[in-house]
């Protein structure tokens, strides 16, 4: 039996945000909704706080008998969890007061996803898994109606609601197959015990497992909630679930294909190249009718969830090190994309959704334009744009573990996906202005949308060295 | 010097969005181009003809793991980066008065682009001449869809997704070659012996990239649309600067990278080279858009450039590259005599003008030069290019040389027709009987072009000297057999 104190210093983060969010919940309770900005604002300091844990360097630990792990690995990943969510809460502050949703719990309920989050990354047993997969999932269903009044969103919520569940319990089943025929829920066991060519049962199962994370990062066929659920979910909501969940759930995947059914690679690798194949694909293709800029977001993160998935396909240390950098470089873009649809607002003060409602925006607020443009050739992939490289890295990867097939369907999907994001630049800046738009209503915002841009134009480009240095030191420490 | 050369335009650009106001956008945008003439002329000035292969050399691993901030030129690079150092403020000058909105915008998309298009010649470094090869994408988009004529969006979105589509792979073939090399240099690929089979589909990837950007028959149809729509300027850029990328391309990577390759896949290029040269003759010969004629004419000439680059030979490898540098000059200069015409009619319909001789003397004498030079008669920039091409050819294959002479005569009848059609025949129509001829901005625009044709048509040897070690080198390379002159 490890000692307590131990298991507590490594979990030092999630106590953090635990202790936190209980202490949010009573502020709020105890105050009333009048203090959600003062909630908000301490959120970030908490996020700030646990994220300082990330920085010591302390070599990898398994907490209460290799239930939970903290490695490089996690770290990167609670940096970009932590940072999403951060940002998510913030965005949301002008939004909430103007539909009149400000309600003190958004931001306990973010935090607590948050902390869902952080156990997902750093499970290193099935059911620690599953723990943190249920604790951030039930705080997305609720964040996804946080707008009662609107039926969109109570749809959006209830969609989302039904179909999650569907996926845990597809996850919950093949947790029991494994282990039924593994013999084991830890990491470590399965690692040692399971090899190619084991038994039927147990492939079942890990079939399943991979289900129900796909549905999480919404990756082709599990994706059908995503637009549907962006569209309803209010703005800063669907922001939240582009980023940080996505992140989460991605890492989630990779740690259990990589280290608890490492020995099944040559298995799973199928899958996971038929699905980032399938999402490319579908995202890329899907996009292009839309006409709702929220919708053609999701499509987009659909998009993208397929390009990182090729890294995880070719099974190696640089393919993960490749997704972590995809996932770093696709949260900035997704939340300035979202912020920018958030600053979305007519004459009168009324959101807008609409492509169209878009038109003349280079003309109306020229700075605002160009931040979504360098946002769409961002995501769209062109140098020297920052969302080039780690499109690049992920192709590398496929290319050195000799997969060209992914990387050729890859590249030509990418050119697929330009049209659309091109077809925003164009409504913005070729087209006829449509209205008026209400100036900014939130200087905080503004400032994101700043240094998102500024990160993802040609001056980001001097942080890939850095960046990719500690995507691979992260997806090193994972792998044995 | 490389660096301050490609770093100057993007720092003026961010100046001219802060600053804003559309006189002061000109004026700026003119200084700096004119700076980055002087500098591209002192660069030529140091060039050692006989010196190391690559001059000017400067290396920052800023970028590591991925690239690295890697420049340096040959010869054949220094005379384009000085051909789009020269071009840059004439566009400046051709677009003062005929762009009315948005001015700093337009002003910092071109000085974006004289940025990019400098970065792609002056790259040691493969992943950053990809960077400025595709970046270039971004600023001509902007142009031709914000700028552009009635079909601008359809013709922006043609240009961008075709072009990309072909560099994208490319890229995958850039990355197979990083990752069995082990290096991003250039310098290093280009003695790096690659595996016969895989050089087959290394070039083939290429191709696909290069024959878009040329463009070579059947990939060439975005070039008419994109030059139709783009405004005067965009287009005097787009023939004058980004055509010459896909023959920069094919010397710098594919015919020394993949000599094997090269030699073995000659027959696709020749076929293509003939089918352009006659198909896009005859084409052009119907035309009723002035700048639709003008476009397939360019592609004509880029397929001189590519028979002439894949006989293999000196002659012929030269010849490319002058025909390449006067097509620059001339059918950006042929570009801006329509848009002289077209900024006082607003049509570029080709019947709606005629007897313009009469009243636009100095027009027509102007114009006449061009289209000489276009035709590639003696004592013009064209001739010289031409003459080394088809001499290359021949060694090469003289049916195909048969066929692009035919081409030859082609392009003469339509650009003939053309010029007669324009500026002979009676001035009938009323609106053209007010036409003015040129003014004294427009004379300043035309007078350093005509004059740079005359000099290359006469004395060629200043353009020569610079491209014989790197050409020898690249022939070398094919043709190991054959002594390095």
């Amino acid at each position: 039996m490890q000692p307590l104190l131990s298991s507590l210093t490594i979990i030092a983060p999630e106590l953090t945000l635990t202790v936190g969010a209980l202490s949010l919940l009573l502020i709020g309770a105890w105050v009333g909704d009048r203090s959600m900005a003062l909630l908000t604002w301490l959120g970030v300091g908490l996020y700030a706080a646990a994220g300082l844990w990330m920085l010591d360097d302390a070599p990898r630990a398994l907490a209460f008998d290799g239930l939970y792990v903290s490695d490089r690995f996690s770290q990167f990943l609670k940096i970009l969890i932590y940072g999403g969510s951060a940002v998510a809460s913030l965005m949301a502050l002008p939004y909430l007061k103007r539909t009149r949703t400000a309600k003190f719990e958004y931001p306990v309920l973010l935090m607590l996803g948050t902390l869902g989050m952080g156990i997902m990354v750093s499970a290193h047993d099935l059911l620690t898994l599953y723990i943190g997969l249920e604790l951030q999932s039930l705080a997305a269903y609720v964040l996804a109606a946080f707008h009662r009044r609107e039926s969109r969103s109570s749809e959006a919520g209830l969609k989302y609601f039904v179909l999650g569940a569907l996926a845990s319990g597809i996850l919950l089943y093949g947790v029991s197959l494994i282990y039924g025929f593994g013999g084991s829920t830890g990491f470590a066991a399965l690692a040692a015990g399971l090899k190619s060519g084991t038994s039927m049962g147990v492939l079942f199962g890990m079939v399943f497992v991979l289900a129900g994370l796909a549905f999480k990062i919404s990756a082709v066929p599990f994706h059908m909630w995503t637009p549907d659920v962006y569209e309803g979910a209010p703005t800063p909501v669907a922001a939240f679930f582009a980023s940080a969940p996505k992140v989460a759930g991605m890492g989630l995947l990779i740690r259990v294909s990589m280290e608890a059914f490492g020995g099944l690679a040559t298995d799973w690798q199928q899958i996971v190249a038929f699905t980032a194949v399938a999402s490319m694909i579908l995202g890329a293709v899907g996009a292009i009718g839309q006409t709702n800029v929220k919708r053609l977001l999701a499509y987009s993160s659909i998009n993208n969830i397929g390009f990182a998935l090729i890294g995880l396909a070719t099974a190696t240390s640089s393919g993960i090190a490749a997704v972590l950098f995809y996932m770093a470089v696709y949260i900035v873009m997704t939340l300035g994309s979202f912020l920018v649809v958030m600053q979305m607002r007519d004459t009168d003060g009324r959101a807008v959704e609409t492509l169209a409602s878009l038109s003349g925006l280079a003309r109306s607020r020229p700075g605002l334009a160009a931040a979504m443009a360098i946002f769409m050739f961002s995501l769209a992939g062109i140098p020297p744009l920052l969302g080039f490289w780690p499109k690049f890295s992920v192709f590398q990867s496929a290319v050195q573990a000799d997969l060209f097939a992914l990387a050729i369907i890859g590249v030509i999907t990418s050119v697929v996906g330009a049209y659309y994001y091109l077809r925003i630049i164009k409504t913005m800046y070729f087209d006829e202005p449509a209205g008026g738009y209400a100036p900014s209503e939130s200087r905080i915002n503004s400032g994101l949308i700043g240094v998102a841009a500024i990160a993802c134009s040609p001056l980001g480009m001097l942080a890939i060295g850095p960046l990719a240095t500690a995507a691979a030191a992260a997806a090193q420490s994972m792998l044995p | 010097m490389l660096s301050l050369l490609i770093l100057l335009p993007l720092a003026a650009a961010l100046l001219i969005l802060a600053v804003g106001g559309a006189e002061r956008a000109r004026w700026i945008a003119l200084g700096t181009t004119a700076i980055e003439f002087a500098l591209g002329l002192t660069l030529w000035a140091g060039y050692d003809n006989a010196g190391a292969r690559f001059q000017f050399v400067e290396k920052l691993d800023l970028f590591a793991p991925y690239f690295s901030w890697h420049l340096g030129i040959d010869g054949i690079a220094l005379l384009l980066i000085v051909l789009s150092v020269f071009l840059m403020p004439i566009c400046i000058l051709a677009s003062w008065t005929s762009i009315e909105k948005r001015v700093p915008e337009y002003m910092a998309a071109f000085l974006l682009m004289e940025s990019l298009m400098i970065g792609v010649f002056a790259s040691l470094d493969l992943f950053l001449f990809y960077v400025f090869f595709e970046g270039g994408l971004i600023p001509m988009y902007l142009i031709i869809g914000i700028w552009g004529g009635a079909r601008r969006i359809y013709a922006s979105y043609k240009f961008f997704l075709y072009t990309l589509l072909g560099s994208v792979l490319m890229l995958l073939a850039m990355m197979y070659m990083v990752n069995v090399a082990g290096t991003t240099n250039i310098a290093t690929l280009l003695t790096y012996d690659f595996d016969p089979d895989v050089q087959t589909w290394l070039w083939l990837a290429f191709f696909a990239s290069f024959a878009v950007k040329m463009p070579m028959w059947p990939f060439h149809t975005w070039l008419p649309d994109a030059h139709v729509e783009a405004p005067t300027a965009g287009s005097v850029i787009l023939a004058g600067v980004l055509l010459k990328l896909g023959g920069y391309g094919f010397l710098r990577f594919s015919l020394p990278m993949f000599p094997d390759a090269s030699h073995q896949l000659v027959w696709i290029v020749f076929a293509l080279s003939m089918i352009a040269v006659v198909y896009t003759s005859l084409v052009a010969l119907v035309q009723e858009d002035m700048k639709k004629l003008i476009a397939y004419s360019s592609v004509a000439h880029m397929a001189f450039v590519t028979a002439g680059l894949f006989a293999l030979n000196t002659q012929g490898i030269e010849g490319s590259i002058i025909t390449m540098l006067s097509h620059g000059v001339v059918s950006g200069a042929l570009f801006l005599c329509v848009g002289v015409v077209y900024d006082r009619l607003h049509t570029r319909e080709i019947a709606r003008y005629g007897g313009l001789a009469a009243n636009m003397p100095k027009f027509a004498l102007i114009f006449m030069l061009f289209t000489m030079a276009s035709v590639g008669l003696p004592g013009t920039s064209g001739f010289v290019g031409e003459f080394l091409v088809l001499i290359g050819a021949y060694k090469a294959s003289s049916w195909m040389t048969l066929v692009i002479l035919t081409g030859i005569i082609l392009g003469a009848a339509y650009a003939l027709f053309l010029y007669r059609r324009v500026i002979f025949g009676d001035l009938t129509k009323d609106d053209l009987k007010q036409l003015t001829d040129l003014s004294p901005r427009e004379i300043a625009i035309f007078v350093p072009l005509a004059a740079v044709v005359l000099w290359m048509g006469v004395y060629p040897k200043p353009f020569l000297d610079p491209i014989h070690k790197p050409v020898a080198e690249i022939v070398a390379r094919l043709n190991p057999s054959v002594e390095a002159r």
